[in-house]
């Protein structure tokens, strides 16, 4: 039986809790739904002991949520969500599916694309209804975010994209909207996956934490030392806010990766980016420009950053920064006194 | 363990790359290329998995691109890869991961036993890591991405995945594809007679009919996305700047303060 529908996305857990970026989803989806005419919003979410996770994907602008409750589904793994997920996919047949460009999404998403046959858009940061056609418009950024380019999915589906995390704001919970939560009955013959987790070791570094930060303090090749590049982890700690680094500044071992800003690491939109030493690529652009407010240090008054910023200043780093560390500290020192 | 195959792309280099105002696809001609940074990852486990073998392991560079993209086989040969394959055909081009997928999968079906398939987690120029997955899905072997570590245990792979929040350790059996990060190793570079080698070896260039593909699925045609627009992007902001050279560097201090609000105007 086919149940044709309009604009699914599918949620994010670990561990039954919901990760942040599946309400970004839904205000994509909220925005395309409404655009659609008519359409409902759909979400899937698959884990373990997501009942309450549900519950907050509506007040996020769910109209109706599909759980796969399972003690097995509790982590994710790539076959046994995959082919639930297809099963449920062909039934269904929603004409848009959207997935957060995480490391589950951006591997589940392929497979399942390559098994229904569906074009899939990878690392979108901007998605829209074209008034005529109807057909979901993917915008990503491409080499090295040099272009934004559009891209359509005319005949196959569902039409599928992994969106860039914090390329749009959640919508703020509203406790009253009211959904529809389906249990979906879980095959146990689709349970079975042959990679398994032998082990984890956190290491919250691995993650995103500039993702989440709102403010982020981020440094590049003209910082021209280690050294000086070390400076920026005692700034961030005394302000509040946590460390980026361009992709120079990453090879050049100064920060680990995990702290790489830009299309070849993570993109954020921080209250405030600080971005010293750092020209402005468009491989870095692409990664921060969509901040709320912008401040950038560099020796050349022609450098493409501060074609993206609020406030620029023209300084030599090595000047600029060891004089604004000592104004920082001193504060620090009178305000702990 | 027989046969390790290693998927490897040509990826240009320049920043100067052009786009088809057309189709939106990439112009791979005339501008200056080399192998895709993360697949030299790839080729640098496979060559170690081989070297701490007893057995022999033959090791298969695998691409799909135009003429050219045999350059990056070489590459793949000079480090120590035994054996170069190039899908190349007209027929093929503008394909996007969809088609290439299908393409890469065409040719392996063709090349019979592969044990084990290794390619970069993305590429510089499309950024998509896609490939590697639909590959995987079309096999239907098991995939593990973003793998930072990995070790082969008899018939079994244990790999560590960099997701977030930590380290992932899985188990898989073999064959499986696995789509690495550049923390799995340093590639070492080629030696000169690696180099020779590579030089003088021949290539195996296999087009649609070779491969036994459905031209439906195969290039632009066969491509289930299109690219419909490109723009430039264009940025909303300009700076109000203030120059330390002429205004001193306290001056530039107070302005970064009062834009984080640390300190109050005239502060």
């Amino acid at each position: 039986m086919s149940r044709s529908s309009g604009v699914w996305v599918l949620g994010e857990q670990r561990n039954g809790t919901l990760h942040s970026v599946s309400h970004e989803l839904l205000a994509w989806g909220r925005s395309l739904a409404d655009d659609y005419s008519e359409s409902t919003l759909d979400c899937v979410l698959v884990g373990h002991g997501v009942r309450e996770g549900a519950e907050a994907l509506i007040h996020h602008g769910a109209d109706r949520v599909y759980c796969l409750d399972h003690p097995e589904l509790a982590i994710y793994r790539t076959d046994s969500y995959a082919a639930l997920l297809e099963a449920l996919l062909r039934d269904y047949d929603p004409d848009i599916l959207l997935a957060a460009a995480t490391t589950m999404g951006r591997t589940l998403l392929p497979v399942l694309a390559a098994r229904l046959h569906a074009g899939l858009t990878a690392d979108c940061t901007g998605l829209r209804i074209d008034p005529d056609s109807k057909l979901l418009l993917q915008t990503r950024p491409a080499i090295g975010g040099n272009v934004m380019a559009t891209i359509k999915t005319s005949y196959h589906r569902p039409q599928m994209a992994t969106v860039r995390p914090k390329s749009k704001r959640s919508l703020h919970a509203d406790p009253t909207r009211d959904g529809e939560i389906i249990s979906v009955p879980v095959d146990a013959s689709r349970l079975s996956s042959r990679v398994r987790r032998v082990g984890f070791a956190v290491d919250e570094t691995m993650g995103s934490p500039i993702q989440d930060a709102e403010l982020v303090i981020a440094g590049g090749r003209g910082l021209r030392t280690a050294k000086r590049f070390q400076t920026l982890f005692e700034i961030a700690e005394r302000l509040g806010g946590v460390v980026g680094a361009s992709r120079c500044a990453v090879d050049q071992g100064w920060a680990p990766y995990a702290h790489q800003v830009g299309l070849s690491g993570k993109s954020v939109s921080p209250a405030t980016y600080v971005a010293l030493g750092i020209s402005g690529s468009p491989n870095h652009l692409a990664g921060m420009s969509s901040s709320d407010r912008i401040i950038a240090v560099n020796s050349d008054p022609e450098a493409a950053i501060f074609q993206v910023a609020d406030v620029g200043i023209v300084a030599d780093l090595s000047e600029f920064l060891p004089s604004w560390l000592e104004r920082i500290q001193s504060l620090n020192g009178e305000r702990a006194s | 363990m027989k046969r390790i195959l290693v998927l490897v792309k040509q990826v240009p280099t320049s920043e100067s790359v052009r786009l088809n105002e057309e189709t939106g696809t990439m112009i791979r001609t005339g501008t200056d290329a080399a192998m895709n940074p993360l697949d030299l990852h790839a080729v640098e486990a496979a060559v170690r998995i081989a070297e701490a073998s007893d057995q022999a392991i033959a090791i298969t560079a695998l691409s799909m691109g135009p003429p050219q993209a045999a350059s990056a086989l070489r590459e793949a040969l000079s480090l120590g890869c035994d054996e170069g394959i190039l899908l190349s055909d007209p027929a093929f081009a503008g394909a996007d991961t969809w088609a290439t997928a299908y393409t890469l999968v065409r040719g392996i079906r063709t090349l019979g036993d592969v044990d084990l398939i290794l390619c970069g987690e993305r590429a510089t120029d499309g950024e998509t890591g896609q490939v590697g997955p639909m590959v995987a899905a079309m096999l239907e072997w098991p995939v593990l991405t973003y793998a930072s570590r990995l070790e082969v245990c008899g018939d079994e792979l244990q790999v560590g995945r960099a997701i977030e929040g930590g380290m992932e350790q899985a188990a898989c059996p073999l064959p499986a594809v696995v789509c690495v990060l550049r923390d799995l190793n340093d590639p070492r570079l080629p030696t000169l007679s690696g180099k020779i080698r590579a030089h003088e070896a021949a290539l195996r260039i296999l087009g649609a009919s070779d491969i036994e593909a459905d031209s439906a699925h195969l290039g632009l045609g066969g491509s289930p996305t299109r690219v419909v627009n490109v723009t430039y992007p264009s940025f909303r902001r300009r700076a109000e700047l203030l120059d330390a050279r002429q205004d001193g560097i306290e001056a530039a201090i107070v302005r970064m303060q009062r834009f984080l609000g640390i300190e109050e105007t005239g502060a």
